[in-house]
């Protein structure tokens, strides 16, 4: 079967279920507002305290309702041993992950498309002078999130205690685009036209954005094979 | 079991030179050396403080090295280096975070500081201890083998990001206090302590390698016996 029917299959699968059900991005996202609303407890901070910690809780939230996501990934082919379906058809497995990477990052970013006006509504920060810069921040963010946390999913999904060994070995490995993702949107949410130099800082982060998405998704497109093995 | 024991004959030799070495280094960083002008005495401690973080670094990348191999050669050799390399690196790694403190409050005035360097090795101890405890979860030698294998690649080939993403997330924050000791200009004697610190420590990383592999294959030869044990009882 050819490279982009086979995942787009996988991927038709998994969009219609979600969208019969919509019990994904509903929980995601009831998640992620959750995470902001206690974060405002714990803070009670004012403007310009929002402008420094705002895209850290963003993201914090993000990453938590995202585990969430990834979980359900894998566990929901695990039932009626839906995975050995899948890994009997004449499918490349690197195909599998790959569909299920654009998959998740799908559902992460529709939850992060909606949370981004609500958290600009009740920070009171605009977001809208650099929303592009913002999106593309979030997009590559995302990317890299779910092109690791797909591989982690799948190699927990085979341990007991699968829920906690998922963030234990996934969070310290998204450390670098946590940092990148966190640096930059705080630039960008300061507001107004950027000088040259936050252009520059910004720059620098994409970058090195983009080489940790396309690092992990070819060695993780490579290394799959060895996951669903039986 | 033939195999252990072709390893043991070794044994006695290397352990005698490693312990050689280690009381010849500990003479080296406490006497040999001078004491350093601005720092005194605790300076001293550097000697065994980088030793063990070249130790941890060495031991994560065999662990990277060797996970590649099992996933290629799928031969339970390989995985049991990796498991040993990465045990021996954490307990390296947190000899490190030990060493690390104790220097810093007599000389920075605080235990610990969110510099680059410290939160990277943080970090790094946390992704292999991440590894061990995947281990612990899965039961299955072969399955637990190419499991965490890909965990040791995808954790090794993370230190780069890792590292330059916190040294660019502290430069644009700029630090209190911070003095750069190791890069003030090293008297030759200071260089020529830790080499031999350095050195004592590899060669112990060694000797603690055999011992950790011997321990990984008596658990698998348990792991077959018990096995067996089990399928004659059916």
């Amino acid at each position: 079967m050819d490279f982009f029917r086979s995942i787009w299959i996988i991927l038709e699968k998994d969009l219609t279920t979600e969208l019969r059900t919509k019990e994904l991005i509903g929980s995601m996202f009831i998640f992620a507002l959750l995470v902001i609303v206690i974060f405002n407890f714990a803070f009670e901070a004012g403007r310009d305290e929002i402008l420094l910690i705002g895209p850290g809780i963003l993201w914090v939230a993000f990453t938590f309702s995202g585990s969430l996501g990834l979980n359900h990934a894998f566990a929901v082919e695990k039932e009626n041993n839906c995975l050995q379906g899948m890994m009997l058809a004449p499918i490349d497995r690197g195909n599998i992950y790959l569909a299920k990477v654009i998959g998740t990052t799908i559902f992460m970013y529709i939850v992060e498309l909606m949370m981004l006006p609500i958290f600009s509504i009740l920070f009171n920060i605009s977001i809208i002078e650099n929303l592009p810069g913002l999106l593309l921040m979030n997009g590559l963010g995302t990317i890299g999130f779910c092109a690791v946390g797909t591989t982690v999913s799948a190699v927990t999904a085979n341990t007991k205690m699968r829920e906690m060994m998922l963030p234990i070995i996934l969070f310290p490995l998204l450390i670098p685009l946590f940092i990148g993702v966190v640096e930059a949107s705080s630039a960008l949410m300061q507001g107004g036209v950027m000088q040259s130099e936050e252009i520059g800082v910004f720059r620098n982060w994409v970058k090195i954005l983009i080489g940790f998405d396309t690092l992990f998704i070819i060695v993780s497109y490579w290394i799959f094979n060895y996951i669903l093995e039986e | 079991m033939k195999s252990n024991q072709r390893i043991a004959s070794l044994d006695a030799p290397l352990i005698l030179f490693t312990a050689i070495m280690i009381i010849g280094a500990s003479y080296m960083a406490l006497i040999y050396a001078p004491t350093e002008r601005t720092m005194g005495l605790i300076q001293r401690i550097f000697y065994f403080h980088v030793a063990a973080a070249w130790l941890s670094f060495l031991a994560f990348f065999i662990v990277f090295v060797a996970s590649l191999l099992f996933l290629l050669k799928k031969s339970r050799d390989w995985d049991q280096i990796a498991v040993s390399s990465a045990k021996i690196g954490v307990i390296f790694c947190t000899l490190v975070l030990i060493t690390g403190p104790i220097w810093a409050k007599p000389i920075w005035g605080i235990w610990w500081t969110w510099d680059a360097r410290l939160t990277s090795v943080f970090v790094l101890w946390l992704v292999y201890i991440a590894y061990l405890m995947l281990r612990g979860y899965i039961h299955d030698p072969m399955k637990r083998g190419s499991l965490s294998a890909i965990i040791g690649i995808i954790g090794f080939l993370d230190v780069p990001f890792i590292y330059i993403s916190i040294r660019w997330w502290r430069t644009q924050h700029p630090q209190p206090v911070m003095i750069d000791g190791e890069k003030s200009g090293l008297a030759p004697e200071m260089l020529v302590a830790l080499l031999v610190s350095v050195a004592a420590f590899t060669l112990l990383y060694f000797v603690m390698m055999r011992y950790a592999i011997r321990l990984e294959r008596v658990q698998d030869d348990i792991h077959h016996i018990y096995q067996d044990i089990q399928n004659r009882d059916q």
